[in-house]
């Protein structure tokens, strides 16, 4: 049935791949989004500096420059970094690494703003109690903060990471064999554009859609004990 | 350490002034050798100025703080003994609140110096008033003064046993299961063992702040410092509150309690201070504060509720 002329399991291994570039940049992403958060709530200045010229840059420079920067502006620095460390051969830059880091700092920009702006929704009086009781700033950060973070934070996260993850397809310019690439290969041999398009877009329907449910899912965990008094 | 805890476990022993016990022994645990030596020494009453210094479970004196241009509190002094029921009202902005929160250093005073027990809280000038010289000492002293708040401030994310085993457990380094049998206690004292599975929101104002309450206690604190417990109560509510609180009253815990619960300072504490204007305006035992205030301001104040 998912035959298509033949090009059926080259779009499937194109939506594998889809599927890693995006959730490996969510985990990355998540990553870059906490330590910045983190940066931006410091009291130290040039770490709030740091972080502002991050996501300043990050949200400000469309995502294809930064793909396109990353792969083929990425390449020179890395080899001219391995050149000063002594190391003369050619070193390739992988379209899955580029696309993988492009899309996690992208994320992460963004993520940064979500998360400080969660941070700061957290009641101040449930860090007060923490801190009556003697707790230090990290248990209280790790078992009071960031457990009540995630219920302000996911329906920006989620949002964010549906654009991300739409974004993917903008990494088939540096030659990825992601689904959106192997899309137009397919396009390019079979001169079938709309059977082709539309697979695809559904698709990435189809993943978006699973992306919501699974937020979904997460809110109504993040939320617990707290929805409950609409139900008192 | 296992006795340790298995020791100060007992909150339903007639013993009147058992916080008093529990701090001494925390102090010999915590503290190590050079600790009971000094506990010897004071036992000996070698010299009866510290004795008297040690057996209050707070002295405090001089707090003054400024919020920018107003000034809140100008040179508060508090002094309670172990067992000791401090009340403290007057009108609102007039620093009560404030001065109740500079006792933990959840408000930075400007000046003054707090003694917990004996233990001089280090500070020194920084930036914002005064800030400790030592965060560990800070954080033990903290965890020696059980705070409940106006608006209870439990855990949302928690169970309310989750709300009582988690700082015994990442403060003061208990089992869990030992956690629990603590709260589990707690619980049946507040009258709420049934809801210990229960998320806040779930419950009344009142259940919370008894919850809130039990929380405070499950750190086996000092003493505790109650910032109008009962101010975001609805009026039904207010009761049970108010008797969860004499009953640790009558077990001898030491309670400085910022309240507008005339009737609860008057029969329940041993000491009431008015506040005005950041000054203690007035103080004394309850049957002089309430029947025969030497200040006006304070006599106008009582007429006025």
């Amino acid at each position: 049935m998912f035959d298509l002329f033949g090009f059926g399991h080259l779009l499937l291994q194109g939506t594998w791949v889809t599927v890693q570039l995006a959730l490996i940049s969510l985990v990355l992403g998540l990553g870059f989004s906490l330590l910045g958060a983190a940066m931006k709530l410091s009291d130290f200045r040039l770490l709030r500096f740091a972080a502002g010229v991050y996501t300043t840059l990050f949200r400000g420079i469309p995502e294809l420059v930064v793909i396109l920067f990353i792969y083929f502006g990425g390449v020179v620095i890395v080899n001219a970094v391995a050149r000063q460390l002594g190391y003369d051969r050619y070193i390739d830059v992988s379209a899955f690494a580029a696309g993988v880091a492009a899309l996690s700092l992208t994320f992460g920009a963004y993520g940064t703003e979500i998360l400080r702006g969660a941070i700061l929704a957290v009641p101040k009086g449930q860090v007060e109690a923490a801190r009556a009781c003697g707790m230090t700033s990290l248990t209280i950060g790790w078992r009071i903060v960031l457990p009540q973070v995630w219920r302000y934070a996911l329906p920006g996260l989620g949002n964010t990471f549906l654009i991300i993850l739409k974004e993917t397809a903008l990494v088939s310019v540096i030659g990825l064999d992601e689904l959106m690439r192997r899309t137009e290969v397919a396009v390019g041999y079979t001169k079938q554009p709309f059977t082709f398009f539309l697979t695809a877009a559904l698709i990435y329907l189809g993943l978006t859609a699973i992306v919501m449910l699974v937020q979904r899912k997460l809110e109504q965990r993040a939320n617990r004990g707290v929805i409950a008094r609409s139900a008192v | 350490m296992q006795h340790r805890y298995q020791l100060r476990m007992g909150w339903n022993e007639p013993e009147k002034n058992i916080c008093f016990f529990l701090y001494r022994e925390k102090q010999l645990c915590q503290d190590g050798a050079l600790d009971i030596q000094r506990l010897g020494e004071n036992n000996k009453m070698e010299h009866p100025m510290a004795e008297t210094a040690a057996s209050l479970a707070l002295d405090i004196r001089g707090i003054e703080k400024s919020f920018g241009e107003l000034q809140v509190l100008r040179g508060v002094d508090l002094s309670a003994k172990r067992g000791d029921v401090v009340s403290i009202i007057g009108s609102s902005g007039s620093g009560k609140s404030t001065f109740l929160r500079c006792l933990n250093l959840l408000e930075r005073p400007d000046a003054g110096s707090i003694r917990v027990a004996g233990e001089e809280v280090g500070l020194r000038p920084g930036k914002q008033g005064l800030e400790p010289t030592d965060r560990r000492q800070l954080r033990r002293i903290r965890s020696e003064l059980g705070m409940v708040f106006q608006d209870f401030n439990l855990w949302t994310h928690f169970t309310i046993l989750q709300n009582l085993i988690e700082a015994p457990m990442r403060v003061q380094g208990l089992s869990r299961a030992e956690a629990i049998e603590r709260a589990e206690a707690l619980l049946d004292k507040v009258g709420l063992t049934d809801k210990r599975d229960s998320y806040p929101a779930q419950l009344s104002g009142g259940q919370q702040q008894r919850a809130a309450i039990a929380r405070a206690l499950a750190m086996e604190p000092a003493a505790l410092l109650f910032d109008e417990p009962t101010s975001a109560l609805d009026p039904e509510l207010v009761g049970e509150v108010l008797r969860v609180m004499q009953l640790l009253a009558e077990e001898g815990c030491t309670m400085i309690v910022v309240t507008h619960e005339m009737r609860f300072a008057r029969e329940v504490s041993s000491h009431v201070m008015f506040f005005h204007e950041g000054r203690v305006e007035e103080q004394g035992p309850p049957e002089q504060v309430f029947g025969n205030p030497n200040s006006e301001r304070c006599r106008q104040f009582l007429s006025r509720l």
